[in-house]
């Protein structure tokens, strides 16, 4: 099992969620998120009075996986998210120890 | 000009024709009344409310609130009569007290072709609007109790007198400044309170280095087009009359709004890339600003003129109030409201002239006047209102602050005046 970090510009979630639907991916955490990369900040007007804002808006994944499905999925998300500019994002893959769905006491694979 | 030389009129009855009521009269200042109690709460409120940090936004609403309750029971008590009623000998400088708590006001009592309790309440909407736009000046760092001492004392200083001079027969009614709606009594009077304000309490903590920016800029453009709306019955009210006056008042406010709001967002666009929805929102305010006290003497031609000067000079005025002189006049009450306010009654002066072709408007006050007899008066208007309101709002500033604190300790400024003062958060979402 791997967990499947993403983060990713807000306005490419809904491509990314289809993509991964289509592969059969059963669900994901979404969170809104904020941080910098090498797009780094934007600044702000008004009345005349800059503020820089350090941090932009981005929109993190996270969905766990069977083994066999990472590359797909990652595929997936990459594909889905890419508009070829700078701050489209990162993917990070790491490894997951246990997994257990609450209601039925499956665990593991079984439980993705 | 019309309640004047019905105030006038009042005064001599021996002289006066009977008062009548006029049912459409009435009706429109009855609505101009409720329209612009609306530009402050909750226009005014709101333009100010998104313009602060989430963690202020209750305090200004809150102060917002709390002087129009307490400026309505001042004007009740004595504000009115002072403003309004006859001073006797003093006349030229204050009313007289014949008016207190309405005093000798009834269902039948009239104020020219209306009640004069509307008459009465009419006033008072625009003395509770002169004071909520200084809250900007001071926003995000005064004490509420302070606040609002200063707020009902400032009224009772600056406001009622200066009122009584422009409209309640005072000296510069008697020199024949025009001012239709509130050029000197309200906008410079709130604007220099506005900047003397600010450099009393100081700058609010970490600036101009840390960014302050507006919260909620959906809820500042939504009070900015109350505020244009309300508008229409701050000067086509201001006819207190609803005839023609009334409707070209109403008609050259519309105009400078559009033209002040275009003109800020092109400077804009040349000067800084792209036009923001706070700087047409600002351009309007200025506009109309500007607009009040010609509204009842130029017409549309030299409105759109008005209009595009006050979006260029209240624009410049903010980058140099704020980023040259260096003042935390926080919402920019100073540059839109206080120069708006100059540059408006000066021009009044100027497009007041029947001889401007397609700019002209609707001549000067005294027979004998000519354009520059008209802008001196003007000039001394401009003047007057502006030493007179700087020193009285600094000794009223000073006054209120040997009985308590102005400001907020700078733990309740960083923690945030909602909690702080109020104990109460604007959001919890």
């Amino acid at each position: 099992m791997k967990m499947i970090t993403a983060v990713i510009k807000p306005f490419k979630v809904d491509d990314v969620r289809d993509a991964l639907a289509q592969i059969g991916v059963q669900g994901m955490t979404v969170t809104e998120v904020k941080g910098f990369g090498r797009q780094k900040g934007h600044t702000e007007l008004y009345r005349g009075a800059e503020y820089v804002v350090d941090f932009v808006p981005k929109v993190k994944l996270e969905l766990a996986v069977v083994d066999e499905r990472v590359d797909q999925a990652v595929e997936a998300i990459a594909q889905a998210a890419s508009s070829g500019k700078i701050g489209d994002g990162k993917i990070f893959i790491t490894a997951l120890e246990q997994a257990l769905r609450i209601r039925t006491g499956e665990t593991d694979d079984d439980a993705l | 000009m019309r309640y004047l030389i019905a105030g006038l009129l009042a005064l001599t009855p021996s002289l006066a024709l009977a008062d009548t009521l006029d049912k459409g009269d009435s009706a429109w200042i009855l609505t101009a009344t409720a329209l612009v109690l609306f530009m402050t709460l909750p226009g005014l409120s709101l333009f100010y409310g998104g313009l602060v940090r989430n963690k202020n936004v209750l305090s200004v609403l809150m102060q917002c609130f709390a002087i129009a309750c307490a400026v309505s029971l001042v004007w009740l008590i004595v504000g009115y009569s002072l403003a309004f009623s006859h001073g006797g000998a003093a006349n030229a400088w204050i009313g007289g007290l014949s008016h207190v708590f309405f005093d000798g006001i009834g269902r039948d009592t009239l104020e020219g072709s209306m009640p004069k309790s509307l008459h009465g309440l009419f006033q008072m909407t625009f003395a509770i609007i002169t004071p909520a736009l200084i809250v900007g000046a001071f926003a995000e760092r005064m004490r509420f109790g302070a606040m609002l001492a200063f707020s009902v004392l400032w009224v009772l200083g600056v406001y009622v007198p200066v009122c009584h001079w422009v409209w309640g027969g005072g000296w510069l009614a008697e020199l024949g400044l025009y001012d239709f709606a509130g050029g000197t009594v309200v906008h410079i009077t709130a604007g220099v309170a506005a900047l003397v304000a600010a450099l009393v309490l100081g700058r609010r903590q970490d600036w101009p280095g840390q960014a302050m920016k507006p919260h909620n800029m959906t809820m500042t453009v939504m009070g900015a087009g109350m505020l244009w709306v309300g508008w229409f019955g701050f000067n086509g009210g201001s006819a207190l009359s609803a005839d023609g006056n009334a409707a070209m008042a109403m008609l050259v406010t519309h105009i400078s709004a559009a033209a002040a709001s275009l003109a800020w967002v092109a400077l804009e666009s040349i000067k800084f890339g792209k036009p923001s929805a706070l700087g047409i929102a600002t351009g309007m305010v200025a506009g109309l600003g500007t607009i009040t006290p010609a509204s009842g003497f130029v017409g549309p031609g030299g409105a759109l003129l008005i209009g595009l000067a006050a979006g260029v000079v209240c624009f410049y005025m903010v980058l140099v109030v704020k980023q040259k002189w260096r003042i935390d006049d926080s919402l920019d009450v100073f540059p839109v409201h206080g120069v708006g306010g100059i540059l408006g009654t000066l021009l009044a002066g100027v497009f007041a002239s029947t001889e401007l072709g397609v700019f002209s408007g609707y001549g000067f006050a005294k027979p004998d006047y000519g354009m520059l007899q008209q802008v001196g008066v003007q000039a001394l208007g401009v003047a007057a209102t502006f030493v007179y309101t700087g020193v009285v709002t600094f000794l009223v500033l000073k006054l209120v602050g040997l009985f308590t604190p102005l400001r907020v300790t700078a733990e309740e400024e960083a923690q945030g005046l909602d909690i702080a003062l109020h104990e109460e958060r604007g959001y919890d979402i």
